[in-house]
């Protein structure tokens, strides 16, 4: 079996809000100096569905996918590092600034290029937009199934069984491969590399394409041809502030807020 | 304005959902004087047509089918396309339910065309849809247009109005069959188990007391427990405590979660991460208790408590019950 997982660089979220930035002229993020960018949490889950597969199958074979700058291959070397065979950069200056429609023909052009996929999988959503499109998107464009937010992920004579999450509950669904799967926290915890993996990890190929590569160029990857655009980013104010409730002992401040939410009739 | 806008219901258990009722009234704001379309799909969905056009469908599209009992992202997929050809509107919108969040993105792919996920302000410039959602975790806002046809997104939970029910409002009601082509089925639903609530559903709750991962064990929900019984709430969970299996998934507050917009959203031994707020900052009062008074539930809430939670929590239920007496 060949699994893809796609992987995406994506700014730490894990910085205090306080120091979360965005321009407002270029409608971009602004990371806080120092912190380096990460592979989007749900992605690393992804790595981890597809390497308790590779567990239970020794011969599969899986092939990490990143789009974005050159620096994306870090991301690529960490779930090398987990365990996955090979890496394909994907990096092109048409790969800037591409809507969700453009990231998942780029990612599914490559994905047919590589041949003989069986399997891709996705996170349910990119830490950074939180969107959740692109799974679907690679699915109906190489016109596959796709299993969404899935908690389990299990692949037996050609068919994928996977446990979606719900609102309210949890479903089992099936379809034949090749088909597309994202992923969700509750698979549980993406393993660590070890150090000797992260050395194997460094001797492991990663394939570079670019738009020409993959036969694409300004006519699809353009501004002109995107079906989404970003208007404007901006990060929302709240004018809440917070009345901390006074006593000297724990239950007078329990006594006090008691108080206060009965005189706002909130109780 | 829109010339028209196709809303995409979901019926449960017998009785048309909140959030398409929300989306109606939306959809009437944003259309003024055009049509709203109202899609019923599903098995024994026909007879909420009528609770549709008295929130404010003029037109209401019944695909009622056996082989639609169950979501399925390929029979609805082809249910959709249907609709979205009989509607033929400019705007659809679905629900940011377990439904909207699979079938909006391949409806819009199918149709080669973009989609705005998890909005929660809507505004038409010109005939264009501009949707303002979360991104960055709840960090930011972002303001997106889809320049494709249809335009398509999905709509966040208590984030629309709705209309004012008025059951002399008239409108029409198409049945379409659904036709489905067994062959082009490739997903199989093997099996669906619910996580029921007891009491008070959450995202419905108008109270809702959450505990976090500075409780430190599953042991020491019980003042949570208490506490909510207490003023008539639903319990709510941080993602920690869920990932640690404390509590069951259903009871997830934040982006991966639930939405919840209660009057009252007590948050107890929650740090106040953006993606745990992106799921309660609608809440119209937040209380929060926390030993470290510079956690960020303090930036969101209205009133603070600054202690450890084994300190305050039964004090509290005893003060609130005598409150609610008194
Ligand atoms: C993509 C993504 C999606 C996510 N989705 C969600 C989501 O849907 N919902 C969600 O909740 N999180 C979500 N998270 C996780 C989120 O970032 C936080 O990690 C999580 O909310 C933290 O949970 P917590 O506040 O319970 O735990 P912690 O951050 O560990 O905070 C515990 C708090 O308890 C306080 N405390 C400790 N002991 C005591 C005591 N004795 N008395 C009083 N206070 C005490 C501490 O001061 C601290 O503030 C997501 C993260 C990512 C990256």
């Amino acid at each position: 079996m060949h699994i893809v997982v796609c992987v995406k660089q994506v700014p730490d979220w894990d910085i205090p809000p306080s120091s979360f930035k965005i321009d407002e002229a270029l409608n971009q993020v602004v990371p806080p100096p120092g912190v380096a960018a990460v592979p989007s949490q749900f992605d690393t889950i992804g790595v981890e569905a597809a390497m308790r597969l590779k567990d239970e199958a020794p011969d599969t074979k899986v092939t990490i996918m990143s789009m974005g700058a050159e620096s994306a291959r870090d991301v690529i070397k960490h779930s090398l590092a987990m365990g996955a065979d090979e890496g394909v950069l994907l990096t092109d200056a048409l790969f800037e600034n591409l809507d969700w429609y453009q990231i998942s023909l780029v990612l599914s052009t490559a994905i047919k290029k590589l041949e003989g996929v069986d399997l891709v999988v996705c996170g349910r959503q990119a830490v950074d937009w939180d969107m959740g499109v692109a799974g679907s998107g690679i699915a109906e464009m190489l016109d596959w199934p796709a299993l969404t937010i899935g908690k389990q992920v299990k692949v037996s004579d050609g068919t994928l069984s996977v446990e979606r999450v719900l609102m309210d509950g949890f479903e089992t669904v099936e379809a034949p491969l090749p088909a597309v799967v994202t992923v969700s926290n509750e698979l549980g915890e993406p393993r660590y590399p070890k150090l000797q993996q992260i050395m194997q990890a460094a001797k492991k190929q990663v394939t570079i394409w670019a738009a020409a590569d993959l036969g694409l160029d300004d006519s699809q990857l353009g501004a002109g041809a995107r079906k989404l655009t970003l208007e404007k980013l901006y990060v929302p104010v709240s004018n809440v502030e917070c009345e901390f409730m006074e006593g000297d002992t724990p239950e007078e401040m329990a006594q006090n807020l008691a108080k206060k939410l009965a005189e706002a009739k909130l109780i | 304005m829109a010339s028209s806008i196709l809303v995409v219901g979901e019926v449960e258990e017998g009785r048309l959902a909140t959030i398409t009722a929300e989306m109606l009234g939306a959809a009437r704001r944003l259309s003024g004087d055009g049509t709203v379309t109202c899609a019923l799909i599903g098995s024994g969905v026909e007879a909420s047509g009528q609770a549709a056009i008295a929130l404010g469908a003029d037109e209401v599209i019944v695909v009622d089918d056996a082989a639609l009992a169950e979501y399925n992202t390929d029979t609805y997929l082809q249910a959709m396309l249907k609709v979205a050809e009989q509607a033929s509107a400019p705007i659809i919108l679905f629900g940011q339910t377990d439904m909207g969040r699979d079938l909006a993105p391949r409806l819009a792919f199918r149709l080669d065309t973009g989609v705005i996920m998890d909005t929660i302000e809507l505004a038409m410039d010109g005939d264009r849809l501009q949707g303002t959602r979360p991104c960055y975790g709840g960090n930011a806002r972002a303001i997106n247009v889809v320049r494709g046809d249809p335009q398509i997104a999905t709509v966040r939970a208590k984030s629309q109005d709705l209309a004012a029910e008025d059951s002399s409002r008239q409108g029409t009601v198409t049945k379409i069959d659904a036709a489905i082509d067994q062959s082009a089925v490739r997903v199989k639903v093997i099996e669906r188990s619910g996580v029921s609530a007891e009491g008070v559903r959450l995202e419905d709750a108008d109270v809702v007391v959450s505990g976090g991962r500075g409780l430190g064990g599953p042991e020491n929900f019980d003042v949570i427990e208490d506490l909510a019984s207490a003023l008539g709430a639903a319990v709510g969970a941080s993602r920690a405590v869920c990932d640690l299996e404390w509590r069951p998934v259903s009871e997830q507050v934040g982006l991966t979660g639930k939405v919840v917009s209660p009057t009252l959203y007590i948050a107890v031994a929650i740090s106040g991460a953006s993606q745990h707020m992106a799921g309660c900052s609608g809440s119209k009062n937040i209380v929060a208790i926390n030993k470290d008074a510079d956690a960020n539930i303090f930036k969101a809430a209205r009133f603070g408590i600054v202690e450890d939670f084994a300190k305050v929590m039964t004090p509290l239920i005893e003060a609130v019950k005598q409150e609610k007496g008194g």
